[in-house]
């Protein structure tokens, strides 16, 4: 490196100025390279080969190289290098495993040089030795790199491709860069070696011992095409990627979670990136496939760590809540009142110590965490209606009795409520006989019922009676004024509830009491007001068909799931079945679902998840039942995994997974305990230990059974 | 049973494959670890695994890909799997594959009458149809377009992506496999249509001939076949050693002449079986030469600009987690699988042969490689090779006996099969390249 610096041309006095611009070249670029004092840039393709000039405002093109009428194969380029001491010579790779060079003080307009031919394959990369001046080196896809002497006409030596080449630039002493056939890519700086490759990692390997010593890693989202060293970064490297990935990172590899700067100007892949000075960090250069060539001046580009979210908030599955935030805004907000009792402020446990050579703001976050109140009404309700709900396997209006009860038992009244409103319906197509206009009334009452259930504010008095407006047009006067004392009456005792009862997902870090008398309130209300339809209300027209409710409940449904009772929402929606399903929207569905099967998994309630799985019929819930089909077994004797589907596992030769008690293969369900890992049968397991102890196998162990 | 008046049927098939004579699998297939092996993971070995098993390296990871693709998890249905591999094998008639993952389709819990034909499978199955039919034919001409039409958001049914590369490499992989079951002459499974028959042996009857005609014919023609293994062994040593150039015009002249040499194919055959022909649309849409110089001139496609080790791979890898993986190590284990040994010679260097046939290949499919000199593979693969070669590559259901006795006569059939495996794998490289393509395209 010392030695290098010595023969390039420190940025002096006439420093490289310009911005970020590009140019459309003819075709896809598939390399690029500059000359030394960074004047010129050398773009090379399969249709292209040519010179263009950096200038302030634009890049001109200087010249061609492809001459010809009908170009060989030879100007078909894989890659190319400038040389870095010889102002006209330049290297390039073709795709049918030459290696050339070319001469720019050539008068001709030919400006070939000379021709190698000795590879078999397509040659991948090329690269001038960085100091002994007549030494070039390439690699190609017939597993070779190959050294040749400028002046010998051919090559000096060969190397044969393997993991032992990363070796190989150290007899060479500084190479910068050689490559293998598809693995890796190798950039070679300050003794540290970064390779990249499709296994969509960059990994920098220390070279100065012995043995080469992973230092960094860095995951990149698709396979890597090329790495380059930042100048006078130590840490700093930019990589572009082979496929799907259009984009240029510049990684810091200590920190290599988020890129440190992103370019996101190209198209199509980009296929060759270069720093346009090695003294200077600030200028990228790049080519695509999109045939543009880009000049990136580094303060232009995305920070991606700017935009990552510097607060993190989540809910526990108990409800507690962390919160963490960059401290100084928390000790900034004053007015912050500390929460009685439950908030407890964890202490941020480790402290790097900052490195001034990183160019990150060091954030220091406190971490706040909510507890519930352990007292008040937990997520329990949530578990064992979850269980206790039926969702299929019945008729319809038993399910029905039997999810009200569950609900009245659990003392969740707006769920009975639901469930009884839920029979509502069917009676009503039973009894009703009264003339059509008193369905309005019905509706009125409906809808007041379903405010009192939701316990939302009385504004909703107003606004709910318009969703149903399209047969209210006609309401006699009579009935108008039956209607409203009711609605007033509701509501007033909603009013008299300080407190909505199951507003858990919300309220609880402010609401921890909900006093066991205030839900029985609001137990009654729901049966004073069901008694008044079924009482005192005109019952409905018999041709009022059941399509009639779908508004209602579809808006009962999503208020639930807006209330983050999702378990409602798609219980409801599985019991009602095709009666509801067409009318709510499939995304919407879906996400419900997704919610609420997301809850039960993460209490652990496998049983319940997979029931509404199976009973979805949205075809994207559906086919989670399709991912992870698989079972793995590993053989009881010898512990290794078992390969093939038989029952003799093929390393130790015996029979897997025998019963303890009877010896035989166990083909079905298989009980285990999971102390001793002896098991079998679950009959006979079960019955061993009615009257034992200890394991059946005999291993000593005190096996229980639950 | 026979007392009771149920008739007991009785095998046809008096080995594998109706090409190579019984007893010489016998004597040539060694390994017996992974015919056990595929037997426990298959409940029966096939005819198909029981030929391959002649190349046990390349068998094991054979059985890890087909198992990965149709058991392990992926994002289509096990049965839908199955069933896009009944389509792809009908396409190329070939009612081995197409009894087989029949089979393999109702035990997945498929509907029976999907198999009586295309119009009781979901519309969105049905719309594999064009892409089933390009990529078994001209794979060459599929584009972009013809993934959108998959994948965009407006498209109705929709495919995903992931779904549309699970798809698409089952297809490609049934196609392939339907090379080799024809290229090989496999018999029917003993509980395959024709498999079986319920009439008892005639004394008078006489067993499909299992001898090759090389046998047969008199030893004028051995010493014939001798001289010729003679003369490709060095022409190969020639290769390797010559050091010639020749011009950019002569390399595309050479390409173009392998391309469009004229090898008769079209053989007239019978009729393919109803149970097949229900399963295909437009029965009449076969390979045709890839012509870059016609109207609609598709490109040639240069194996630089798209690889399978730089740009397939990562693709499937990406879409399809493992598959890249595994699909990786069949087309390296099938490029690297020799046995040094030609004909009657042993300690040969077959690099250049293998890689000629491959490359050839792939120039019927219009992928061309500028670092190769299409002219040895007019010097190595004579034209009954070339015959057989492009007859199992673009019109496998057309391979008789006869082709496949004409070329390499003095070659074991082990090399003959090895040869298969070699057409397999390059065909079913060239079409993922093309479609692979074709997405990275519509992904741009």
């Amino acid at each position: 490196m010392e030695k290098m610096s010595r023969v390039t041309t420190a940025l002096g006095s006439n420093s490289i100025s310009g911005r970020t611009m590009f140019c459309h070249l003819d075709a896809p670029a598939n390399a690029i390279s500059v000359c030394r004092d960074a004047t010129q840039v050398v773009v090379a393709g399969r249709n292209i080969f040519k010179i263009y000039a950096l200038e302030e405002e634009q890049f001109v093109e200087k010249l061609n190289l492809r001459v010809g009428r009908k170009p060989s194969l030879n100007f078909s380029c894989a890659d190319v290098m400038w040389h870095q001491m010889e102002e006209n010579l330049l290297a390039t790779a073709a795709t049918n495993g030459a290696v050339v060079t070319w001469n720019l003080g050539k008068p001709s307009r030919n400006k070939q040089d000379q021709l190698f031919t000795e590879h078999k394959r397509t040659v991948n990369k090329v690269c001038f030795h960085p100091t002994e001046a007549y030494m070039l080196l390439s690699g190609s896809q017939d597993g070779f790199m190959k050294c040749f002497d400028l002046r010998k006409k051919e090559s000096v030596s060969t190397f044969s491709e393997d993991l032992r080449i990363l070796s190989a630039p150290n007899s060479v002493k500084n190479t910068i860069s050689c490559f293998t056939t598809h693995f890796c890519l190798v950039i070679f700086s300050r003794g540290w070696l970064a390779t990249g490759g499709r296994d969509k990692m960059v990994k920098v390997w220390d070279m100065t011992t012995n043995r080469a010593k992973e230092i960094y890693c860095v995951q990149t989202i698709a396979s890597v095409a090329r790495v380059k060293w930042r100048p006078e970064r130590k840490f700093h490297l930019a990589t572009c990627s082979m496929m799907v990935d259009h984009n240029i990172y510049v990684w810091d590899i200590r920190r290599p979670f988020i890129p440190f700067a992103t370019f996101e100007e190209h198209k199509d892949v980009t296929t060759g990136i270069v720093w346009r000075h090695q003294h200077d960090p600030h200028y990228l250069l790049s080519g695509s496939k999109d045939s543009t060539l880009y000049q990136h001046m580094f303060k232009d580009a995305m920070r991606p760590v700017d935009k990552a979210n510097p607060e993190g908030l989540c809910f526990g599955l108990m409800g507690d809540l962390a919160f963490a935030v960059n401290e100084s805004l928390v000790s900034s907000d004053a007015g912050r009142k500390p929460y009685a009792g439950g908030d407890r402020r964890y202490p941020f446990f480790s402290f790097k110590k900052p490195n001034p050579t990183e160019q990150f703001a060091h954030v220091s976050s406190a971490l706040s965490v909510f507890e519930t109140d352990l007292d008040s009404n937990r997520m329990d309700w949530f578990v064992k209606t979850a269980q206790r709900y039926l969702l299929s396997g019945k008729p319809f209006t038993e399910l029905c009795d039997h999810n009200a009860k569950v609900a009245r038992e659990l003392k969740r009244p707006q769920v009975r409520r639901r469930n009884l409103d839920r029979q509502i319906k069917p009676t009503k197509h039973v009894f009703g006989q009264r003339e059509e206009n008193t369905r309005n009334n019905a509706i009125m009452q409906l809808s007041s019922i379903n405010l009192s259930e939701t316990s939302s504010s009385s504004l909703r008095v107003v606004t709910t009676p318009p969703s149903s407006s399209s047969s209210s047009c006609a309401v006699p006067e009579e009935q108008v004024y039956t209607l409203p004392p009711e609605a007033f009456q509701l509501r007033h005792e909603i009013v008299d509830n300080p407190s909505a009862p199951e507003h858990l997902q919300q309220d609880k870090a402010d609401s921890p009491h909900v006093s066991g008398n205030e839900a029985e309130v609001t137990c009654l209300t729901p049966i004073e007001s069901f008694s008044l339809i079924s009482i005192s209300q005109p019952l409905y027209s018999p041709h009022l068909h059941a399509s009639f409710f779908c508004p209602i409940v579809r808006e009962m449904l999503s208020y639930y799931a807006e209330q983050g009772d999702v378990q409602m929402a798609v219980s409801v929606l599985i019991v009602l079945g095709e009666r509801i399903r067409k009318e709510i929207d499939d995304l919407t569905q879906e996400h419900w679902y997704m919610s609420y099967i997301d809850l039960l998994q993460r209490f652990e309630l496998w049983n319940v998840s997979n029931e509404v799985i199976k009973l979805s019929t949205c075809s994207a819930i559906t086919c989670l039942n399709q991912t992870s089909t698989t079972l793995h077994i590993n053989c009881t004797n010898c512990k290794r995994p078992m390969s093939n589907k038989g029952w003799i596992c093929d390393r130790c030769r015996q029979c897997a997974s025998a019963c303890a008690v009877c010896h035989h293969v166990v083909k079905g369900l298989f009980v285990w305990c999971q102390g001793c890992s002896h098991g079998g049968h679950l009959e006979h397991i079960m019955n061993w230990l009615r009257n034992n102890a200890h394991c059946p196998a005999g291993c000593g162990h005190m096996c229980e059974y639950t | 049973m026979l007392e009771e008046g149920v008739k007991v049927p009785r095998a046809l098939a008096s080995g594998p494959s109706c090409f190579i004579p019984a007893k010489e699998m016998l004597i040539e297939g060694p390994n017996q670890d992974i015919l056990i092996e595929s037997f426990l993971s298959l409940g029966r070995v096939d005819h198909l695994t029981t030929i391959m098993a002649l190349h046990p390296s390349y068998l094991s990871c054979f059985l890890k890909t087909q198992h990965a693709l149709f058991e392990l998890d992926g994002p289509l249905p096990r049965d839908w799997r199955h069933y896009i591999s009944v389509l792809a094998a009908a396409r190329h008639h070939c009612s081995y594959m197409v009894q087989q993952h029949s089979a393999a389709f109702l035990e997945a819990g498929g509907e029976e009458n999907w198999l009586g034909g295309l119009e009781h499978a979901p519309a969105k199955l049905r719309s594999l149809q064009t892409l089933n039919k390009l990529l078994a034919h001209r794979p060459w001409l599929i584009t972009q377009q013809h993934i959108q039409e998959l994948v965009c958001a407006g498209a109705e049914p929709r495919w995903s992506l992931a779904e549309l590369i699970h798809a698409v490499i089952l297809m490609a992989n049934t196609h392939s496999l339907c090379s080799f079951a024809w290229g090989c002459g496999l018999n029917p499974e003993p509980d395959h249509v024709g498999g079986y028959t319920f009439h008892p042996p005639s004394p008078s009857h006489i067993p499909r001939s299992t001898h090759s005609p090389a046998h047969e014919d008199g030893r004028q023609e051995l010493v014939d076949g001798a001289v010729e293994v003679e003369v490709l062994m060095k022409r190969m040593v020639e290769l390797q050693e010559q050091e010639e150039e020749c011009t950019q015009e002569e390399m595309v002249t050479r390409f173009e002449r392998e391309r469009s040499e004229s090898i008769p194919t079209a053989v007239v055959r019978g009729a393919p079986p109803e149970l097949v022909l229900c399963l295909v649309e437009e029965p009449e849409f076969r390979y045709e030469d890839f012509a870059p110089r016609g109207e609609q001139s598709p490109h040639i496609m240069r194996a630089q600009d798209y690889s399978w080790e730089d740009h397939g791979f990562s693709l499937v890898q990406r879409l399809l987690p493992d598959m890249g993986q595994f699909l990786d190590e069949e087309f390296q284990v099938v490029s690297n699988l020799t046995y040094h040994r030609m004909a009657m010679h042993e300690g040969v260097d077959t690099y250049t042969l293998r890689k000629a046939l491959w490359n050839y290949i792939h120039c019927l499919y219009g992928i061309r490689y500028d670092d190769y000199d299409y002219g040895s593979v007019n010097v190595l693969l004579e034209r009954s090779l070339k015959v057989f070669v492009k007859t199992v590559a673009c019109h496998p259901e057309q391979t008789t006996a006869r082709i496949y006795h004409a070329f390499w006569r003095h070659f074991r059939h082990s090399e003959k099969v090895h040869a298969n495996l070699i057409v397999m794998e390059a065909r079913l490289q060239a079409a993922l390249l093309y479609t692979l393509r074709a997405i990275t395209y519509y992904m741009r």
